[in-house]
């Protein structure tokens, strides 16, 4: 039993044991917890490893499989254009009309999606919750970033469809990770509020697919969002108004980096960027608050 | 035990839990807690009940954990033990980090794995590497870690050509098994283990208790909630007795084993208060109930699947020999509803009873039922004539998850007490 490879070990596990300990005090909370990101940090790895699972589950059983990231967009596409393609006015930025919605469509895509998996996520890995520590926020973020495959590959589509209408990607395009860091910031911050809600109030579960519905209507992504904020402006309402939907200032800054026309909307980008930060950092604290009774609860 | 520098690594001070009880589950309705209603229905009915449930409209509150002060040094093996519901794995989960205390505190020193049940985070549409690889990770793992024991795992729970099948399609003991060998490989300074060594069969049980003892010596920490007491005696160095959600008696384990087991005897070997509510001729009435194993230990709780004897202690009253008992044995839920009726006369026997006083005794092969309380009924006949019939029951039997179906899977969790086995035909 002993051979070179026990002793070996066992120096090994001497060297662990004798490594400085880290002190971990468990003790009830008081007042408001600190977001905690170092541990959240310290747990990359399992981040990693879930949002890998929920890649490799998405599309396991499924005779297409990933074609599925490619169909759904293109299929939402042609028929948004067949049904809306004639209203002249749903948009004013001289593209044609498919391609304008499909640069809606990503964006939003991966908002429904990521924020229908990730206010679920809590819920449904309640077996994990209820057996091992470890900080639940990964669980909602890993949700929403296992979309990012989906969104990549129908970006591919949207670079194809880009090349069919002959338009070229300009320099734009360059503000792409920055839109995606805005895009997954406001996804993330729907997700965990809901998700978080979703352990205690089980209405969340009819909530969301109405949030998806409607979401989709009051945001950009069948018509632009000038057409919205000249008819507020109509009534005496200043167009930024409707950029505190962060969708609005998402799905138009995201057509503005693709399609690399019209200006860049700059007073909806900040709004939405204020409402989407203060809703992140928000719904962190009320994440951490609640995450320590989701086992007693979920 | 015993070195110079002993450094506490994990103290307790004070620990407590509080729970709600009563209205917290019927806010939001699940499918399965309107099934365990509607099941629940009839009985309610039953007036008894009735006054329970409306006390327990209110919201109320246990202490599942009261008041726990515990230190435990580096390299000791501390076995936990106590009956269900005691507040054994409101422990370990305190300390694992899955809860939080309502009351005190407790510093760990060091990184904590918990194992509070096997395969957690098993995905069943991935292959088992893949399964391996983020069970590791949500064991808490580090990848390069499981990386390097990867060939170990895989060796040790025997799954060698079934590497890359999704572990849906696998037999549930090879579940089991890379479960297991998943988690006998983590080898973290503070090592919690709950009653995860019930399952499995036997020779792959012994290795992984050889896993834990292989991490105890190599200067890691180890709580292990169990109620396998040969388990505990030979692993652990030190044992504590939880009851009530306190920490009744802490030392050697031969010491606090011997302290459970009498207080069990004790308990289950009281047995029929004269004054019990009963009817009947009173010509022969029960006394005691117990439980036994096969080779005549008396025990304070079973497992599903095991061979158990129950054991009924009966008195005569009167001189005269009675001829034609039969002895009737029925099984309740802790809820009072009837689950199974066995009478000796069903198997064709019955007693001569000569003797004053003696006990009955009925071997159960592979006892059917799941993990829970049960309250056990008796009654005797002599002939037609009712002798006795306690209204509430002999005794209360106590049954632990255990391998009913031989194959290490310990059945379905739920409200389901009975367990029943089946062989499932291949497709013509």
């Amino acid at each position: 039993m002993t051979g070179p490879k026990d002793l070996d070990q066992f120096v090994n596990d001497r060297k662990m044991v004798a490594r400085p300990a880290t002190v971990i005090v468990v003790e009830p909370q008081r007042g408001l917890m600190k977001i905690g990101f170092e541990e959240i940090f310290d747990f990359r790895e399992l981040l990693f490893f879930l949002v890998w699972r929920d890649i490799k589950v998405r599309y396991k059983q499924t005779i297409i499989g990933v074609s599925w990231a490619i169909l759904q967009p293109l299929l939402t596409m042609v028929v948004f254009t067949a049904v809306f393609g004639r209203l002249a006015d749903l948009q004013g930025s001289g593209v044609p009309y498919a391609v304008f919605s499909l640069a809606g469509i990503l964006p939003w895509t991966f908002f429904a999606q990521g924020f229908g998996q990730s206010s679920n996520s809590l819920v449904g890995s309640s077996h994990l919750i209820t057996k091992v520590y470890f900080p639940r926020i990964l669980i909602p973020t890993a949700a929403v970033l296992a979309g990012l495959v989906d969104l990549t590959i129908s970006f591919l589509v949207l670079v194809g469809i880009l090349a069919i209408f002959n338009i070229q990607l300009t320099l734009n395009a360059l503000w792409l990770p920055v839109i995606l860091v805005f895009i997954f910031v406001t996804t993330l911050a729907a997700g965990t509020w809901l998700s978080a809600l979703n352990v205690r109030y089980r209405d969340v579960r009819y909530i969301v697919p109405f949030v998806v519905q409607i979401g989709m209507f009051v945001s950009p992504v069948i018509y632009s969002a000038q057409a919205m904020t000249a008819k507020l402006e109509a009534v005496g309402i200043p167009g930024w108004v409707y950029g505190l939907n962060p969708m609005v200032g998402v799905i138009e800054s995201f057509r503005w980096t693709v399609l690399g026309a019209g200006e860049f909307p700059g007073s909806l980008v900040a709004v939405g960027g204020v409402v989407s930060l203060l809703g992140f950092f928000l719904g962190l604290v009320y994440f951490r608050q609640m995450e320590r009774s989701f086992a007693d609860v979920v | 035990m015993g070195s110079a520098r002993e450094e506490v690594v994990i103290r307790a001070e004070g620990l407590g839990k509080r729970y709600q009880i009563g209205r917290s589950t019927a806010a939001y309705g699940t499918l399965r807690d309107t099934i365990a209603d509607l099941a629940a229905a009839p009985i309610r009915a039953l007036g008894r009940l009735r006054k329970a449930r409306a006390s327990s409209r209110q919201p109320r509150t246990i202490w599942a954990l009261n008041d726990i002060n515990l230190e435990v040094c580096q390299g000791e093996v501390l076995g936990v033990i106590g009956r269900n519901g005691a507040g054994k794995t409101t422990l370990l989960k305190i300390l694992s980090r899955i809860t939080e205390p309502s009351a005190g505190r407790v510093e760990l020193r060091g990184r904590v794995g918990s194992l509070l049940e096997v395969g957690t985070g098993f995905h069943p549409e991935l292959t088992g590497r893949e399964n391996i690889l983020l069970n590791g990770a949500i064991l808490g793992m580090r990848r390069s870690e499981i990386l390097r024991k990867f060939d170990e795992i895989v060796s040790f729970a025997e799954i060698g050509q079934f590497l890359d099948t999704p572990v849906k399609r696998y037999s549930s003991g090879m579940y089991v098994r890379l479960a297991f060998a998943v988690a006998a490989h983590l080898e973290p300074e503070i090592l919690l283990i709950d009653e995860v060594l019930a399952v499995g069969d036997l020779a792959f049980q012994r290795r992984c208790l050889g896993k834990v003892g292989e991490a105890a010596r190599g200067g890691r920490t180890v709580l292990f909630v169990s109620h396998n007491m040969a388990a505990v005696e030979n692993l652990c160095t030190r044992c504590v007795l939880i009851n009530g959600g306190q920490i009744v008696c802490d030392g050697s384990p031969t010491e606090v084993i011997s302290a459970y087991v009498r207080s069990q005897e004790q308990q289950l070997k009281t047995g029929i208060d004269e004054t019990a509510r009963r009817s009947g001729s009173g010509r022969l009435v029960f006394t005691s109930f117990g439980v036994e194993t096969i080779q005549g230990t008396a025990v304070p709780l079973v497992r599903s699947g095991e061979d158990v004897v129950l054991v009924f202690g009966y008195r005569k009253n009167g001189s005269a020999k009675v001829n034609n008992v039969d002895l009737g044995i029925a099984f309740y839920t802790e809820h009072g509803h009837p689950l199974t009726v066995l009478c000796s006369s069903y198997t064709g026997k019955t007693y001569s009873v000569d003797s004053t006083t003696g006990e009955f005794r009925c071997v159960i092969e592979n006892l059917p039922l799941a993990a829970g309380r049960y309250v056990v009924g008796g009654r005797l006949l002599i002939g037609t004539e009712e002798a006795d019939w306690p209204t509430d029951g002999v005794g209360l039997l106590e049954v632990e998850r255990g391998d009913f179906f031989g194959t290490g899977h310990s059945g379905f969790d739920g409200h389901a007490p009975l367990l029943l086995d089946g062989h499932f035909l291949d497709l013509p």
